[in-house]
């Protein structure tokens, strides 16, 4: 576009960068607050109250976060989930879509319309654990993964990702011989690689947030995952009443442990958000219009 | 052998009924994708569509130890308690007005984001604010809602030590019944309002330059471009995504409410969702509970057709 010289337009570029500048900020000083809290003495912390660099180092908070194995513990279930649920999702979802998005196939409007119906009306809360609880899987990590294996939201990106690929290299591929789980792991999945590290990243980042389905699943507090680990240390904490679930002797922990368990559970986010940023903007497009 | 037998089949009663016999044949062609689906069609019969069926005992007075089969059918009497019990009619109010907060505060921001953020022409500016801006949306509610005690608690938070440096009295946010529908509204624009932009930006990405160049030849400025041209350029995106989250009228987020709870804030912060999960799972009102999740499926089904009708009425595509 044409570089707009005239007095209002200029006054309106800069009001418009100004405001913009501020939302940035807005956005993000919350979290360096809380990194910076976290690298500091809780002396310091106590006299600044807001800081963006530590004037004083110190790795305290983070050596009694893990001076007790509950953290690491919690740490290492998040992630045993996280990867374990991301490729069991990104199986499930790639074998549906792939099967969905193939036109010669009978009877996938009906089956398309089953899943997009579970968007608009579900069974709830009550209903879903009785199923859940039926199954046996109370108190495993796999009701951490597989009552939620399958995103109808990805699902239906996947596909219409899949069916933008030519049909000629499908045809092609089958008159050499292939079958079709090799037109889709030979062909359709190498060509997808854009779509299915979106995807992935999007189910890795929902299993590293799972919270509702282990309050809902997990009795044995031996298994909880990070977050629900975060929601007893700093929510529970914060002088509110919840406390029956918490050890009322313990007393609250310091501003600085607080941020420090926030940074530990956030992290691996803030490490794969380079690589997802790259690409979630247009799979987040893809799927999330046309049906 | 069984496929020969079928083939002879095939040509003994190609003449009559030959639209079955393709079908059929096409039904085996496909046998691996079909194969393909069974893990997913699966996956959806059980978690998504027997819970619909598991409704039913919204309408039984349900014991867990004789399941659906043996529990008595009781019809509409936990919907008749729904409209006479008075906590039943405080948390649909509490639902009702944290989504119409949603809908006026949350809703319009990342369509004027998006506008303001299509103003800026320097692209280094531009992507540096929505890595920034995306951030939020990746990090769970606990993360978010946790982060905001840190800085809002009365006891060292920043947001109350600014408000005593002003000379101001402290407020317990986290306490205060007053304070729970901002500080949950300002946590849902904080956390989505960037993310929201992403699809209002690809609609105005796709505006013809053209509109704007001959905009410009009749003298409009930068504010009636925006007006005249982005905006009606992306009617139907915002007409499409109202009408989603019209349906999801009472998805308010279960586990944001649930992590703002206390019993300070109760008779504010108490929506279905969590009345549902309290009643339900704790209390073990398995029935009840169910009856009030029910009626919030429906509602929100009927909603969605209803502002889908709508749109179409006024010459939108819809959703559907």
């Amino acid at each position: 576009m044409v570089e707009d010289k005239t007095f209002s337009g200029r006054l309106f570029s800069i009001v418009n960068f100004t405001l913009l500048a501020i939302i940035a900020l807005v956005t993000v000083l919350p979290f360096l607050h809380v990194v910076a809290g976290s690298f500091t003495t809780s002396a310091e912390m106590a006299m600044k109250k807001f800081i963006l660099v530590p004037t004083i180092w110190s790795f305290d908070a983070y050596k009694f976060i893990f001076s007790t194995n509950t953290i690491f513990r919690a740490m290492t279930v998040s992630t045993g989930v996280t990867i374990v649920g991301t490729l069991f999702s990104m199986f499930t979802t790639a074998l549906m879509a792939y099967g969905l998005s193939r036109r010669d196939l009978d009877g996938r409007k009906g089956i398309m319309f089953l899943v997009v119906f579970t968007m608009l009306f579900s069974g709830g809360l009550i209903p879903t654990f009785l199923v859940v609880r039926e199954m046996g899987l109370i108190d495993s990590y796999a009701a951490l993964i597989i009552p939620s294996a399958i995103s109808a939201f990805n699902l239906i990106i996947l596909k219409n990702f899949f069916q933008n690929i030519p049909e000629g290299l499908e045809e092609s591929a089958k008159i050499d011989g292939c079958n079709d789980f090799g037109i889709l792991f030979r062909i359709v999945l190498p060509l997808s690689m854009p779509a299915i590290a979106t995807i992935s990243l999007f189910y890795a980042v929902t299993y590293w947030n799972t919270y509702l389905s282990a309050i809902l699943y997990l009795d044995d507090s031996a298994k909880w995952p990070i977050q629900v680990l975060l929601r007893q240390i700093v929510v529970l904490a914060s002088g509110l009443d919840y406390s029956s679930d918490l050890d009322a002797a313990v007393p609250p922990p310091d501003q600085t442990v607080k941020m420090a368990v926030i940074v530990v559970a956030t992290l691996p986010i803030l490490i794969v958000y380079p690589f997802l940023q790259k690409h979630f903007a247009k799979g987040a497009m893809l799927g999330s219009i046309k049906g | 052998m069984q496929e020969a037998h079928q083939e002879n089949a095939v040509q003994l009663v190609r003449v009559p009924q030959p639209r079955t016999s393709e079908l059929k044949k096409r039904l085996w062609k496909n046998k691996w994708l079909y194969v393909m689906l069974l893990p997913g069609v699966l996956f959806f019969i059980i978690f998504k569509y027997i819970p619909m069926f598991g409704l039913a005992i919204a309408f039984q007075d349900y014991k867990p130890f004789k399941g659906i089969g043996g529990s008595e059918w009781v019809g509409f009497k936990h919907f008749e308690r729904l409209f006479t019990e008075p906590d039943f009619l405080n948390i649909l109010t509490n639902t009702l007005l944290l989504f119409g907060m949603n809908l006026l505060f949350y809703f319009p921001i990342p369509i004027l984001l998006a506008l303001m953020l299509n103003e800026v022409r320097f692209s280094f500016f531009k992507r540096t604010f929505q890595t920034l801006v995306y951030l939020p949306h990746f990090m769970s509610w606990v993360i978010i809602v946790s982060i905001s005690f840190v800085m809002l608690t009365s006891d060292g938070g920043i947001v109350n030590e600014l408000l005593e440096y002003f000379g101001f009295e402290k407020v317990n946010f986290l306490l205060s019944p007053e304070w729970f529908r901002p500080t949950y509204i300002i946590q849902v624009i904080w956390r989505e309002a960037g993310w929201g932009t992403i699809i209002y930006l690809a609609a105005i990405a796709s505006v013809d330059p053209g509109l704007y160049e001959a905009a410009r030849m009749d003298g409009a400025g930068r504010l009636r471009q925006v007006w005249h041209i982005t905006l009606p350029a992306i009617r139907s995106v915002i007409i499409i995504l109202l009408i989603l989250k019209i349906g999801d009228v009472l998805e308010l987020g279960f586990e944001h409410v649930y992590l703002l709870l206390n019993s300070m804030n109760r008779e504010v912060a108490e929506i279905i969702d969590t009345y549902v999960y309290t009643a339900g799972l704790r209390q073990g009102k398995f029935s009840y509970s169910t009856a009030i999740g029910f009626f919030k499926s429906f509602i929100g089904l009927v909603l969605v057709i209803t502002a889908n009708r709508l749109a179409k009425k006024m010459g939108e595509e819809g959703i559907y």
